[in-house]
């Protein structure tokens, strides 16, 4: 355990064998907040074309839209900056109890 | 993100060493710190966020940068698996440690008595050349034998150690200084020593004692002013210490 607030080992590990594998792979991560954003900047997500995903850039909410703007990434092989609000409604959902917003950076790797 | 990168940054990461990627927000370039030169705004905002431990975006020249630190663990090495240093052992996770006994004493140093940390039963020497304690690190010897708790000293004064704590009276660490004196540390090194341990908290239990070393180490991790400060040897190898603002 680590006092590294991004916790991010296991996601990069886990991209870097997928990727080894022969899979498309994506990696999205947080690059701001406003607010009380469920995850800090620095923390990621790792997608593969197949499906597959591990880590988390929220508490579950824009999840599925980042996964589709990866996806795209990995078809144009261009990276992408993704403006996520948080509604009221949503941030309840997820476990908070206040709004945040939050700045997504998806990439393929490549 | 190229899986050259990638795989850079991690074998950084394995070899423990503090590193920051830099994410151009416009097209995805990326660049390593301090692994690559960079302009002194980047280079500086790199080395900020590995102090604050804390992701951040930079704008330069029009365009902003996602710089993202990865510090290696923080981690604190006990020299002898006893009672203090089991009422240590759950608290160290927690706040953000990786704990590692070293005790050559098979009858202490079990799983069953220290569950969840890193035991060690080789020698101090040994296993502070293997550890390799770093800016990141805490050294705290428990032992009160000499055989045990010097050898781990003195290579503890020879580290980044960013906390060096012995366990014993005033008496004790005299003793302990003049030895330490013998084997070539200077007064300037020997004050590094937080000797007796731990903040003073008329702490008297094992889970006592815990509570005020763990309490110290955060205090000279946080760069809190209590007592005397401990000066840190100058850098080596031109790498800058981390998390520490002492």
């Amino acid at each position: 355990m680590t006092a590294d607030t991004t916790q991010s080992e296991d996601i990069l590990a886990t991209a870097a064998a997928w990727k080894a594998a022969g899979e498309q792979v994506a990696i999205a991560t947080v690059v701001e907040t406003w607010g009380s954003s469920p995850r800090p900047a620095g923390s990621r997500l790792a997608v593969t074309a197949s499906g597959k995903l591990t880590g988390s850039v929220s508490g579950g909410c824009i999840e599925g839209a980042v996964a589709d703007a990866a996806k795209q990434a990995m078809a144009t092989g261009a990276p992408q900056l993704l403006d996520f609000g948080v509604s009221d409604e949503r941030a309840w959902e997820v476990g908070l109890s206040c709004g945040g917003k939050v700045k997504v950076f998806v990439e393929p790797l490549t | 993100m190229k899986a050259e990168i990638l795989a850079r940054l991690q074998a950084e990461r394995a070899a423990q060493r503090p590193v920051v990627l830099l994410t151009r927000m416009s097209d995805g370039e990326q660049h390593l710190w301090p692994q690559e030169a960079l302009p002194g705004a980047l280079a500086e905002a790199a080395r900020d966020a590995l102090g604050r431990e804390k992701a951040t975006n930079v704008d330069l020249d029009g365009e902003t940068w996602f710089v993202h630190p990865h510090n290696p663990p923080l981690r604190i090495i006990v020299v002898g698996a006893v009672h203090i240093a089991q009422a240590m052992a759950p608290m160290a996770a927690p706040l953000g440690f990786e704990m590692i006994v070293v005790d050559p004493r098979r009858a202490f140093a079990t799983e069953e008595r220290l569950p969840g940390v890193t035991l060690r039963t080789d020698w101090p020497d040994e296993a502070m050349a293997e550890l390799k304690p770093d800016a990141r690190s805490a050294v705290v010897t428990l032992t009160h034998d000499p055989k045990l708790d010097d050898p781990a000293l003195d290579a503890a004064l020879r580290s980044q150690a960013f906390y060096i704590g012995a366990l014993g009276s005033r008496r004790t660490h005299a003793k302990r200084v003049a030895r330490l004196k013998e084997l070539g540390h200077g007064d300037d090194a020997i004050a590094r020593i937080h000797a007796p341990v731990g903040l003073d908290i008329e702490a008297v239990t094992a889970p006592e004692i815990a509570v005020s070393v763990m309490a110290e180490i955060v205090a000279a991790r946080r760069g809190a002013a209590l007592g005397e400060p401990r000066p840190l040897p100058a850098p080596q190898d031109g790498r800058v210490s981390i998390g520490i603002s002492a």
